[in-house]
């Protein structure tokens, strides 16, 4: 037997293997379901819910959720995007994000799931939040009030760059971003710009020093196309282009 | 070599420098320097090899844990609205000022610190506080008093007055897990003479769910749990009672503590565990001396150990894990991360713990309760269990009520009680609502009081606080937002921010600013975190500001301004700054709204 199983994104068939998630299944059939703190190149984390769909009138999380023959999974109906919107405002208010003031502007991934959602304003009162920039480091800067404690950064120099250079701290609203190094400054750190975990960022929290505005705002990745057609921004990174500004390269 | 270096290769010899025991590490550091010293966090970092980083994010995570000094004395008030019903409040402020201290903050000679901390399952003798981990009840102005000449003296808590750290079982009614105390060892030699099989279909047939409140099928777990593959198996005992108003397992603990380890003992023969853990939470550490050397007792009598009733091959014993403040840790894979030395972050599910729990071995997580039940159906039998309660809902209850009632305590009822007759054993009059399940649970209007006790109907943990007419139910929402706010681990985004955002908008009740439309935002907010969250805190976060919002509409309406919007921006409040600088407190100072 190798009738293929399947599940239906909004009304679509899509193909599975065993083991492999929601997510998984949709990016590889070339459906985009919005998401932060999940890259499909490393293993699913769960925790911004940005990806959150209907399976048979359940929420799910669907980078965590295990694809099962003959789900109905809704991922566009305006009760799923209207919670999503609602996940990104939060996350909105919660830091100090000043998009025309932020160099990632334009190939921001937050920035454009914000858009692909049709969010058009933060609706909540701002936190504003007093969090710091750590500029120690020669080639890197950390802009904190555009973390959105997804915890990219944290699993990819743990597991890929085994650096375990950052980690998450504190609970609750006071979840914080630190560093290992006595000192708790980056420079500090054994991290270095060619790591990993340096381009995973799906915000402008984790910036290269020396290369600000190298593509101009309005020709950069999400200017370009949306982000359900481009995908991450990571995705395009190559050596000699560590941070993508620009569309995606020839 | 200095003292610290000196203290932490002292615990680390006793141990093969296995990382899963970082926490029980930090616990002892914490417990002997009132805080994590830097010097220790290198040493523990270089010893078992797990980055700096890690080791001070688990310091931040727990509340218990400090990086900075708390001093000779850590005074940590009970804040759960039942303490702040006793009085809590006032006391804490008669401390602090007679101590010359600011809440939150060591004093300035470093000596004494003075905070909050979440329930601590004293509420039917509070107020009640922790010293340096211990608890003292029934607070009153005489016993803060005395407090401060001992803390003053430099008297060490070990020589304080023995009184001040009596916590009575305070039991008003027994059913059939409160009875009468099973014969040491009959559990595990009804087991044992009866195989596993005949002792899972007898606790199958007893109905036995779940005590922590989910009520998922005992015998069905634990036979999941045998089926898995894995290396190892884990019986794993959730004692981190934390719900707020809680503290039926304070007395299985300290009071049928045999019973536990037999319901324990028992689990891990049928589904074939040689070690088990019982995480205790923090707030019950002076349980933890006389639950060793009751470890011991049952070690020499054989009945712990190897080839435990003298049956070769049954290997068992129990080692006590201690929590450090973190509510999040009672969720089951929260506490095997915790078990395992780590942030008490929930896990992604599936897989579940029964088949890759700790270490991601297969293991059972049961509450204090269930293994009480368990043991004691072995020695009893299903048919004498299931002879109380419903159909859905089998056996007996162990409320933890507290509140405004004549009677606080422990009140052991059959399953389908109704919550009038709860009310009426307990000395509960004018009562204007009850909240079941604690602050995760339900808030029940007097029109409902006809409602029972049932996994079908009100199913709960334990929890059961009372508030009468008089008491303002505004502050319960408020001190229960408080709490999950103070308790969330922060990972998921509807409840790490969504708690804040709630907490905002109550205020704005609380101050008389909001309109009907903050109200509608209330809800637009739980119901996102109860359809989105990460795990069963985040999604029952919201559930007393739901509950009181459709059923105590009142407690709102009436401190609401009659307009359609109102902004967030509280000028009167951003004078606050101003007012304090001038010294200034008069009419004209404030801008007042109209009504």
């Amino acid at each position: 037997m190798s009738t293929e199983k399947t599940f239906r994104l909004d009304g679509k068939e899509i193909p599975f293997e065993d083991g492999e998630t929601v997510m998984d299944a949709a990016l590889r059939a070339g459906e985009y379901i919005p998401h932060l703190c999940h890259n499909p190149d490393y293993e699913p984390h769960g925790s911004c819910r940005i990806c959150v769909v209907d399976v048979n009138g359940k929420h799910q999380c669907s980078c965590t959720l295990p694809a099962g023959e003959g789900m109905e999974v809704d991922n566009s109906s305006e009760a799923i995007v209207d919670k999503r919107r609602t996940l990104l405002q939060m996350l909105f208010v919660e830091g100090n994000h000043i998009c025309p003031a932020c160099e990632k502007s334009g190939a921001c991934q937050l920035q454009a799931v914000a858009y692909q959602t049709g969010m058009l304003n933060p609706h909540f009162t701002h936190f504003f939040p007093k969090r710091s920039i750590d500029a120690s480091h020669p080639d890197i800067v950390f802009y904190f009030n555009r973390c959105i404690l997804c915890g990219l950064c944290v699993r990819v120099s743990r597991d890929i760059d085994k650096k375990a250079v950052f980690s998450l701290s504190g609970r609750g609203h006071r979840t914080r971003i630190i560093f290992n190094s006595p000192s708790g400054k980056a420079v500090d750190t054994q991290l270095a710009i060619t790591d990993k975990a340096v381009s995973v960022c799906p915000t402008g929290a984790i910036l290269p020093k020396h290369l600000g505005y190298e593509t101009p705002i309005g020709e950069r990745l999400y200017d370009c196309l949306p982000i359900s057609v481009v995908g991450d921004a990571a995705k395009h990174h190559s050596a000699r282009k560590p941070f993508i500004n620009g569309g995606p390269d020839e | 070599m200095s003292d610290i270096s000196r203290f932490v290769s002292g615990l680390l010899s006793d141990t093969d420098n296995a990382p899963d025991l970082l926490l029980q590490h930090l616990c002892s550091i914490q417990h002997q320097y009132s805080h994590i010293p830097e010097e220790a966090i290198q040493l523990l970092s270089e010893q078992l090899n797990i980055p700096r980083v890690e080791i001070v994010s688990i310091a931040y995570f727990y509340a218990f844990l400090h990086t900075s000094d708390r001093g000779d004395f850590d005074i940590r008030f009970s804040d759960n609205i039942t303490d702040r019903m006793l009085g809590s409040l006032p006391l804490l402020e008669s401390l602090c000022k007679k101590l010359g201290v600011e809440p939150g903050k060591p004093r300035e000679d470093g000596r004494v610190s003075v905070d909050l901390t979440s329930c601590t399952g004293i509420c039917d003798q509070g107020p009640a506080l922790l010293v340096n981990g211990m608890a003292i009840s029934r607070l009153d102005e005489d016993r803060i008093h005395k407090m401060v000449g001992l803390i003053e003296a430099g008297i060490p808590i070990t020589k304080w007055p023995k009184k001040f750290f009596v916590i009575e079982d305070n039991i008003q009614r027994r059913d059939k897990l409160l009875d009468d105390v099973i014969t040491r060892g009959s559990a595990i030699e009804a087991f044992a003479v009866r195989g596993s099989d005949a002792l899972l279909e007898s606790i199958d047939k007893s109905g036995l769910r779940g005590r922590g409140g989910a009520g998922f099928k005992t015998a069905t777990k634990w036979r999941f749990c045998r089926d898995a593959p894995g290396q190892e198996h884990y019986v794993i005992c959730n004692a981190d009672e934390g719900e707020p108003g809680t503290f039926k397992d304070r007395i299985l603990l300290n009071s049928y503590a045999n019973v536990v380890f037999e319901g324990m003992t028992m689990c891990a023969g049928v589904i074939g565990a040689t070690k088990g853990f019982l995480y205790l939470r923090g707030e019950y550490l002076y349980l933890r001396p006389s639950l060793e050397s009751l470890l011991q007792d049952r070690r020499d009598a054989g009945l712990l150990g190897k080839d435990i009733l003298g049956r070769k091959g049954f290997n068992f014993d129990i080692e006590i894990h201690m929590g450090a403040g973190a509510y999040i840790c009672g969720e089951e894979s929260a506490l095997i991360e915790s078990l395992e030395g780590k942030r008490g972050i929930p896990r992604n599910r599936p897989p579940f713990p029964v088949t890759h729990g700790y270490k991601n071995q297969p293991s059972v997580v049961n509450n204090v309760e269930t293994f009480v039940a368990a043991a004691r159906i072995a020695v009893f039998g299903a048919d004498w269990f299931q002879s109380a309660g419903t159909e859905k809902s089998c056996g007996t209850k162990l409320l933890s009520i507290s509140g405004d009632c004549a009677w606080p305590g422990i009140y052991e009822y059959p399953y389908g009680v109704s919550i009038r007759q709860i009310l009426e054993d307990c000395g509960a009059e004018d009562t204007q609502a009850v909240q079941v399940s604690g602050a995760a649970g339900f808030t029940i209007p007097p029109q409902e009081f006809y409602r029972t006790i049932a996994f079908e109907d009100v199913p709960t943990g334990g929890s059961f606080m009372i508030f009468n007419q008089q008491r303002d139910l505004l502050d319960m929402v408020q001190n229960f937002n408080r709490f999950f706010c103070h308790e969330s681990c922060g990972f998921c985004t509807p409840c790490r921010i969504g708690g804040t955002l709630m907490e905002n908008l109550l205020n704005k009740v609380m101050v008389g600013h909001a309109t009907a439309y903050d109200l509608e935002e209330m809800k637009k907010i739980g119901h996102l975190m109860q359809k989105t969250a990460h795990c069963g805190l985040g999604t029952t976060a919201p559930n007393a500001i739901l509950d009181t919002l459709e059923k105590f509409p009142g407690i709102y309406s009436k401190r609401l301004l009659n307009r359609s919007y109102e902004p967030a921006f509280d000028l009167d409040a951003a004078l606050g700054v101003s007012r304090h600088i001038t010294g200034r407190d008069d009419e004209a100072a404030h801008i007042r709204y109209e009504r």
